[in-house]
């Protein structure tokens, strides 16, 4: 036998290798130690995940994931779905959505709303968990603290209907003169600024929740940031919130409606966003619940869970710039535009997840109307693509800008993949059928919205979810005074038609100033309808009673209860 | 000794200010700032937060109130954690990450040196060959490529078993650290068993080691004594700047792994241009990552006697 330390290439010197398995035996030794040790730490230090099955029928409840962590649960300062979510499960207004998103009472029992003003009585058998009861106070002082500067609330716009809400926000008012007074503990009465036709709908909104000052003041300002920082007058409590991995709900038995709630607890055990993961979670039975993107289908349909479609409500569009100074200020460049798209081949042949909806109005399918649908009675602008046309539309466009070529144009969009592969799709379109260059600029979120407000794009994708369920919550999008209208869109007949159905209680008026609104907007090209964004999803169907909303709580999961299966 | 430390000290401090200076201009330049929101709130709102977070003020005023409170040791209140401090949300997910890291570290180290003793010794040959394949591929193949085939691994191999052999996600006992480990060190473990490799093939031609031969050394005293732990001399050497990839670069695997680390806060702070969180974790990552490259050159001089620190 030859050293391998003379001659490596002829062959191996067998000590050589003993010694080094000698090393590695040692350095497993040394592994396991180590992660003995680490096991222990991790276990002192007590942040984790415990692992429950996705449905625990020993303890009744169900495990989840949660897509990002509520950044705080004081619903005066709330802004996102996440929070929301959670809210809708924790706390209640004085109204509540069913599960056919029917108003219910909620810590109202019943009420009395006339053009001006609104009677609330409140039920008597309602009380937070500390066992103090729900009372008008908790609301009113919920209401003001939402305008008080000092909680810079961002979506204290949803309380303006409130008799000098938005005086109060701009520091004009003393907060004590808001529209909202205790009679007496039961009773609370609501002066608006000006008739609000679906001021009732507003109510279930996360940022009219009530909120019990005295618990509140002793938190200071920390009130919604942890568990134990919170009281809760809804069908559960948190029980446990481990920042960045965990939120546990379980019964809240101070509820007046507990009988309602079927599930002992909700344990959102995972904060995960990623979507593959989720699958894997929900695919090893961890979750009861997970949504699909395009690259799982395939692998849910060959397990053969069942897919659900959810329509989640928003309205999806490009968005263009109507700044003077921006080519995209131009009609005939924009009707150009408008008529080389086609929302079917965007829906089918581009986005391909089952549920969306091509997109044909700013108003979505399930919006009410008068008595039944509003777009069944108000059809939406009827489109086709066009080329020929659209050729024309640019050549008149191109005169009247004063160019030879078409422009450079720029489509500001997110940073994720989908966003790419959806810029992609109009920059090959507008090459192709128009000779317009696009370039496709990709922001993070925040450097977006920068961009949206200072006006540095000509196209961007958007979308717009709803608040409330009403026509509104998209009818005034497009307003010359709705600071969301960042293209700064114009249009006096527009601006018209929204103060009609603002203040109309007569619903055929409203309904008809809001069809001219959705004429317009294409009529205008003032943005491309592009799709409703429905979601699939897989759901483990030992869980029933989930309700799933357009607006708000969603997923909710207040009625759920289990279904053991039956035995083979 | 003492005077050479306190020198690296007082670089490491120049180094973590400026970063902090740096990362703190940046910041406050790119467009975007924490306090939007998707939907619009009125000037009126806009001002009365930024009241509130102290960004109406001038930036350079803004910078000096920073590194005032910096210097206490106060990071300040999260912009999108509302309430929350950052010096509790670092001491929340360091402890994660660290735990995170130690272990890939300790198996990269331990693997790469391993390995790439094994590849010299068996040069040529087919443990070499195959070893190098698999070492082009865990340099080439990113850890997000890595992280979503590993948790897919855990659900094939417990539906195959029919019970739960490791968790599929989540954070908590050891059973939960294993996979995102081995996936974190992977990338460092290719690198550190080919450096090993080369180190380990120079030192066989070296001078002591034909001294050593001829005094009639047993091999595997050779192997052990002269060749083995000269060769690990490089590797040491590169371990400071691993370190700092690894502790840093778990943002992919803790996203997967729904790990409640720092890398992944950091991820999300940058993205929704959470200020103060982005400030706190870099800074922090900034001196611990000088703290790590000076240590280990303190653990140089111990190795090699020929390293004096002056």
């Amino acid at each position: 036998m030859v050293d391998a330390v003379q001659a490596p290439k002829s062959s191996v010197s067998t000590s050589s290798v003993w010694q080094l398995v000698k090393y590695a035996l040692l350095a497993l030794l040394l592994m396991f130690v180590l992660l003995t040790s680490l096991h222990f730490v991790t276990l002192r230090l007590g942040i984790g995940t415990e692992s429950h099955a996705a449905v625990d029928f020993e303890n009744n409840s169900i495990t989840l994931n949660l897509g990002s962590e509520p950044p705080q649960l004081d619903s005066t300062r709330s802004t996102d779905m996440v929070s929301g979510q959670v809210l809708g499960h924790v706390m209640e207004g004085l109204i509540r959505y069913g599960p056919n998103n029917e108003i219910l009472p909620g810590m109202a029992t019943s009420w009395e709303v006339s053009e001006l003003k609104g009677t609330f009585y409140l039920r008597e058998d309602a009380f937070w968990s500390d066992g103090t009861p729900v009372t008008a106070h908790d609301f009113v002082f919920a209401w003001q603290t939402v305008l008080k500067p000092e909680t810079a609330s961002q979506y204290s716009f949803i309380l303006y209907p409130l008799k000098n809400a938005e005086a109060i926000d701009n520091e004009e008012m003393a907060v004590e003169t808001l529209g909202a007074t205790a009679l007496n503990d039961y009773t609370l009465q609501v002066d608006l600024e000006q008739p609000t036709p679906y001021f009732i709908k507003l109510l279930a909104f996360f940022t009219y929740l009530p909120i019990n000052e005295e618990f509140y003041n002793s938190r200071e300002r920390k009130y919604g940031t942890n568990a134990e920082d919170l009281i809760y007058n809804g069908p559960f409590v948190i029980s446990k919130w481990q920042h960045g991995s965990r939120l546990r709900l379980e019964k809240n038995h101070t509820y007046w409606n507990k009988e309602e709630t079927l599930l002992d607890a909700i344990d959102f055990g995972y904060i995960l966003s990623d979507p593959t993961a989720t699958i894997n979670l929900f695919a090893t039975e961890k979750i009861v619940m997970a949504g699909l993107q395009a690259e799982n289908i395939e692998r849910a349909l060959a397990n053969g869970w069942p897919i659900k479609e959810h329509v989640d409500g928003s309205v999806f569009y490009l968005g263009f710039n109507h700044r003077e100074e921006r080519p995209s200020s131009n009609r005939n460049l924009r009707k150009a535009i408008q008529l080389v798209c086609d929302p079917e081949e965007l829906v089918y042949k581009v986005l391909k997840t089952p549920g969306n909806r091509p997109g044909e109005s700013i108003f979505p399918v399930w919006l009410k109307g008068v008595e039944g649908l509003f777009r069944d009675e108000y059809p939406a602008p009827k489109h086709e693509r066009n080329i020929e046309l659209a050729q024309q539309y640019l050549a008149n466009a191109l005169n009247e800008l004063g160019l030879a070529e078409p422009p450079r144009l720029t489509f500001l969009t997110g940073d994720s993949e989908f966003s790419t592969k959806h810029a992609e799709y109009y920059q090959n379109l507008f090459k192709q059928n128009l000779g317009i260059e696009v370039r496709i600029d990709q922001q993070t979120f925040s450097q977006r919205l920068a961009k949206m407000t200072s006006g540095d794009y000509d196209i961007v994708a958007a979308g717009w979810g709803p608040d409330y369920d009403d026509v509104l919550t998209f009818g005034d999008l497009f307003t010359s005074w709705n600071l969301n209208n960042r293209g700064l869109f114009k249009n006096d007949e527009l601006d018209r038609n929204v103060q009609i159905a603002q203040q109309s209680s007569d619903a055929r008026t409203r309904m008809e100033a809001m069809d001219r609104v959705q004429h317009i907007l294409y009529e205008e090209a003032a943005i491309i309808f592009e799709y409703e964004r429905g979601s699939s999803y897989v759901a483990d169907d030992r869980v029933q009673g989930i309700t799933r909303r357009a607006v708000g709580t969603d997923p909710d999961f207040t009625r759920a209860y289990l279904v053991k299966p039956e035995t083979e | 000794m003492t005077r050479y430390v306190l020198m690296r000290l007082i670089q490491g401090v120049i180094t973590v200010w400026f970063i902090a200076t740096a990362t703190f201009f940046v910041m406050h330049n790119i467009p975007g700032n924490p306090l939007q929101n998707e939907k619009a709130v009125s000037e009126q709102v806009q001002k009365k937060l930024e009241e509130k977070y102290g960004l109406d003020k001038n930036v350079v005023v803004q910078y000096g109130i920073y590194m005032w409170n910096m210097i206490r040791g106060d990071f300040g209140l999260s912009f999108k954690q509302e309430e929350r401090p950052v010096n509790k949300i670092i001491a929340e997910r360091f402890p994660v990450s660290a735990i995170l890291g130690v272990l890939a570290i300790v198996i990269a180290g331990m693997g790469g040196v391993l390995w790439g003793a094994l590849t010299a010794l068996y040069r040529n040959r087919w443990p070499d060959v195959v070893i190098i394949i698999l070492v082009i591929l865990g340099i080439s193949v990113p850890s997000f490529v890595f992280a979503t085939v590993g948790q897919l691994g855990i659900v094939v191999a417990n539906r195959m078993l029919g019970f739960e052999l490791l968790p599929v996600a989540g954070w908590g006992t050891i059973w939960h650290m294993l996979v995102p480990a081995l996936v974190l060190g992977l990338g460092t473990m290719a690198f550190l068993t080919r450096l090993m490799r080369t180190s380990m093939l120079e030192i066989v031609n070296a001078d002591y080691i034909r001294t050593a031969r001829s005094k009639g050394v047993p091999v595997a005293q050779i192997f052990a004594k002269h060749q083995f732990r000269n060769a690990i001399l490089p590797v040491v050497t590169v371990l400071g700047p691993s370190i700092a990839a690894i502790t840093t670069g778990g943002f992919v695997v803790e996203n997967v792994f729904a790990i409640p680390g720092l890398g992944r806060t950091f991820v999300e702070a940058v993205q929704q241009s959470d200020y103060t969180v982005i400030m706190g974790t870099t800074v922090f990552y900034g001196a611990f990552l000088v703290l790590m490259v000076i240590v280990v050159d303190l653990v140089y001089a111990l190795i090699d006697p020929r390293v004096r620190l002056q």
